[in-house]
């Protein structure tokens, strides 16, 4: 049970890399996406827009891809989510719109909305065409704390009601999980950045990055210095095992990993275990297991502790995962984390069994949530260890609000965060307007 | 297998399947390549005088699409044959000897002057040919030379010249009725008048595709010009059919024979115009679309049919001709609703919004908090608009109210039967 850890950069060739970290949904030729969205039946009060956190109205859009009115396919999906072009490649929608879709009825396949929304937003993204125009300046100023997409979404909002925003990020670059957390293969050439710079591109928007709530930044100044404040700063803390064996080398905590392999130049040169298991069961623990798979770790493990139906990443997470030669095993919570100065293995308890797992580990990976960091802001009213706010986004401090992941319901989705971000920014406006 | 064998004016043909005048029987190549592939007979691309005529070098279709870009309609700018009639009548003459058991008839435009059609047609009669088609309906180019559609859209000049080729024609001589005109029948007396042993329709309608929207003139052009052409395809069936059922129940060319054309593509299409009074049809566009080899479904599909139907040919023709009647003679007293089969309904909503928002209010959206279609027979006047834009077979279906009372009016539903022609309202109503 010794031995050297099996880690190493350059598992893979160049080109088995760019396999297998190419775009994973590639996007809809004309022709295609033609006769896909000839397939959406323009249904009243639509299914697929009640299920969509932020109310896109779909068959519209679907029927400005059919018209070839692709500016105005675009501006019916971006005007209720700006970051409709993420949302298309990110978003599980197979428990969200393409599930609600009424085809699913008629033939057990739903229009490939996600890829039509693609379809829709890509072109505008790419030739950086406009499409909103900013009302009248208010003269107000709003604070947003967080650079992600609850933060971005409430921002380009606020901006496009005619307030100047300025954004307040912890990290160097905008984006949040889209730039940090996501799987790479999710979010080719760069979109993060591109959507990123698209959303600023409105105006009025003025991104200081690197920057924390901390004695030199706190909420009251904020508070003191803006008309209103909007906190998007996600959850910023690892869960903790509080088992054995937690400190040793090569445990790591998935997010993290996932942030350096987003930033990282040549993906070659990261550090991969030849056998890497991930404890947890959401879409961070699916998104490291199978990146660690394509970087070229042999054994992929992910360890839930519950059944498949309980597991916060989607059934096509879960197939991905399997297709992509990850092993999952449900039922098995972790019990230690053997090894002496580096991780060898971990020991395992299953449900209903006296006997145990052992998996031999060159990296453990903790996917088992996040929690918030709530450094300087312990004046807001939590719950759960959430801020609590009302159905418009605003938390107990009556010039603060909030949404994303660092909210009650928050619910670890782009698509929600956009939402509360929106719902936030139009209260905001409705107040200060209301003010004068 | 039905028989499926046809005779028209006497004409055999071993189905009743013929290729209209068009491009696609231009050429014994064509025609060849036609016959190969099992088409009952070919109506011969329109012979004309010499000199031929010219065609443009450029554009000569253009074509509705679905988004997956099937066509739906087809317009062309192509006049009438422009090869020299000499090497016409060589392979016309060749074809009838190749190919005996098939039916090939001569499609002719020639001036209104009877000299032109007492010297032509015995010549082109000379080949073999069967018989003949008067080709009154093209509507472009050729009728603004007085020919064609000119003709055909006055009764009096289709008689005329019925009676001129009758005159030159010992084998039958069918008249090609244009539907640009306000009623079809006029003119099928007309020819009917003149002799005509047939009539065949239609020929194509005046049409101008799109404009280009680039460049803002219409779509397409001959170097930046445009002009009308002649619409043909699926789109067009609904009102070949309406005319075709004219002329079968109108009293005085009732007894007239009618070659259906008119969008046909597949074998219910021809099942429509056979029933509604066609002895036989003819296909260009589905051809000119798909090639040839459609004549597989169109002859299978039809025999299959008859035998389900345990129908003749014969049997078949002028079947649903009967059911055809002016409005005025519409049963008032008879009622029905839509009905939604809740096990088929996938929910769209698109029956509910349609009535909403377009007709009688007479379908829910909400139904004890839940989504829920439902019809309110207090609403429904059985508009069957429902059931024309539901996206599932046999979802929506309408029946009859046959006792109690229309919860709509609140009035009994009666068994007697009561037209517009009788009805109370009616100001012009014939007295008891």
């Amino acid at each position: 049970m010794s031995g050297n850890p099996n880690i190493r950069p350059g598992r893979l060739g160049h080109d088995k890399i760019e396999e297998n970290f190419a775009d994973l949904h590639p996007p809809l030729p004309r022709a295609e996406a033609l006769i896909e969205a000839d397939r959406c039946y323009f249904c009243y009060d639509a299914p697929c827009t009640t299920a969509c956190p932020t109310g896109i109205d779909i068959p519209q859009f679907i029927q400005k891809i059919r018209s070839d009115n692709i500016r105005g396919s675009a501006h019916t999906i971006l005007r209720e989510n700006i970051m409709g072009g993420m949302c298309a490649r990110v978003c599980p929608t197979e428990i969200l719109c393409e599930e609600a879709c009424v085809r699913n009825t008629h033939e057990e396949k739903p229009v490939e909305i996600g890829l039509l929304q693609r379809y829709a937003t890509d072109p505008i993204l790419e030739n950086d065409v406009q499409l909103f125009t900013r009302a009248p300046a208010t003269g107000k100023k709003i604070a947003v704390v967080g650079g992600g997409p609850a933060g971005l979404s409430c921002a380009h909002r606020l901006a496009l009601l005619g307030h100047d925003v300025v954004i307040f990020n912890k990290q160097e670059k905008s984006g949040g999980l889209n730039e940090y957390g996501i799987a790479a293969y999710k979010t080719v050439d760069d979109f993060a950045q591109r959507e990123v710079e698209y959303i600023l591109s409105i105006g009025g928007i003025e991104c200081r990055n690197a920057a924390t709530l901390d004695e030199s930044l706190s909420l009251d100044a904020l508070r003191e210095e803006y008309d209103a404040v909007f906190l998007g700063v996600g959850l910023g803390y690892s869960n903790e095992l509080g088992i054995a064996g937690e400190s040793l080398t090569g445990v790591v905590n998935a997010i993290e990993y996932i942030a350096e392999l987003r930033q990282a130049a040549d993906k070659r040169e990261l550090p991969v275990g030849r056998d890497v298991v991930v404890i947890g069961g959401g879409m961070t623990a699916i998104d490291v297991a199978v990146q660690s798979k394509r970087l070229g770790a042999e054994q992929v493990h992910v360890v839930y502790r519950r059944g498949p139906e309980q597991m916060s990443a989607s059934v096509f997470e879960q197939a991905l995962a399997q297709t992509s030669g990850v092993t999952i095993h449900h039922h098995a919570s972790p019990e230690r984390i053997v090894g002496d100065t580096h991780v060898t293995g971990v020991q395992f308890n299953i449900d209903g069994s006296d006997e145990g797992m052992h998996l031999d580990a060159d990296v453990v990976f903790k996917a088992i949530g996040q929690r918030l960091n709530g450094a300087g802001l312990d004046a807001l009213e939590t719950e759960g260890g959430r801020f609590v706010v009302d159905e418009h986004q605003k938390t107990s401090m009556q010039d603060v609000w909030a949404g994303g992941d660092c909210v009650v319901g928050g619910e670890d989705l782009t698509v929600s965060a956009v939402q509360h971000g929106k719902l936030a920014a139009i209260d905001i406006d409705r107040q200060l307007k209301g003010a004068q | 297998m039905a028989d499926l064998r046809s005779q028209f004016l006497g004409i055999a043909s071993p189905n009743p399947f013929w290729l209209a005048s068009a491009p696609p029987t231009d050429k014994a190549y064509n025609v060849n390549r036609a016959f190969e592939a099992g088409w009952g007979g070919a109506v011969w691309k329109t012979l004309g005088e010499d000199p031929p005529i010219v065609n443009v070098s450029g554009p000569r279709y253009s074509a509705l699409h679905s988004n997956d870009r099937r066509v739906i309609g087809f317009n062309n700018i192509e006049l009438i044959t422009d090869r020299p009639l000499k090497t016409n009548l060589d392979e016309l003459r060749q074809i009838k000897r190749d190919w005996p058991d098939r039916a090939l008839i001569a499609s002719v435009m020639l001036p209104m002057n009877e000299a032109s059609w007492a010297q032509y047609l015995p010549m082109i009669e000379d080949t073999g040919i069967d018989g003949f088609e008067l080709n009154f309906g093209c509507p472009h180019g050729m009728s603004e030379r007085g020919m064609g559609a000119a003709v055909g859209q006055v009764p009096e000049y289709i008689q005329m010249a019925t009676e001129w080729a009758k005159k030159a024609a010992s084998v039958p001589v069918i008249v090609k009725l244009t539907p640009n005109v306000a009623s079809s029948v006029p003119p099928a007396e007309a020819a009917q008048s003149g002799g005509a042993d047939a009539v065949s329709l239609i020929n194509t309608i005046n049409s101008i595709m799109r404009v280009n929207y680039d460049t803002l003139t219409m779509y397409p052009t001959t170097d930046g010009m445009g002009t009308h052409g002649g619409y043909c395809g699926e789109a067009v069936k609904p009102i070949a059919l309406n005319m075709v059922a004219e002329i079968a129940r109108n009293a005085a060319t009732r007894q007239l024979p009618i070659s259906g054309i008119g969008g046909i593509t597949d074998w219910r299409d021809a099942v429509d115009f056979l029933a509604l009074g066609a002895t036989n049809v003819q296909v260009c566009t589905a051809a000119m679309v798909y090639g040839f080899k459609i004549i597989d479904d169109l002859v299978d599909g039809l025999s299959n049919f008859l035998d389900d139907k345990n129908l003749s040919l014969d049997e078949l023709v002028g079947k649903a001709v009967p059911s055809v009647t002016d409005w005025q003679y519409l049963n008032l007293n008879y009622i029905e609703k839509a009905v939604i089969d809740q096990d088929l309904c996938i929910q769209c909503g698109r029956c509910h919004v349609v009535c909403e928002d377009t007709s009688h209010q007479a379908i829910t959206n909400w139904v004890d908090g839940e989504r829920r279609f439902e019809v309110i027979d207090e609403e429904c006047v059985g508009c069957n608009l429902c059931v024309s834009v539901c996206p599932v077979d046999s979802c929506i279906s309408m029946q009859q109210l046959t006792s109690g009372n229309d919860p709509r009016t609140g009035e009994p539903v009666r068994a007697e039967k009561l037209n517009w022609t009788a009805h109370p309202n009616n100001p012009m109503r014939k007295p008891d």
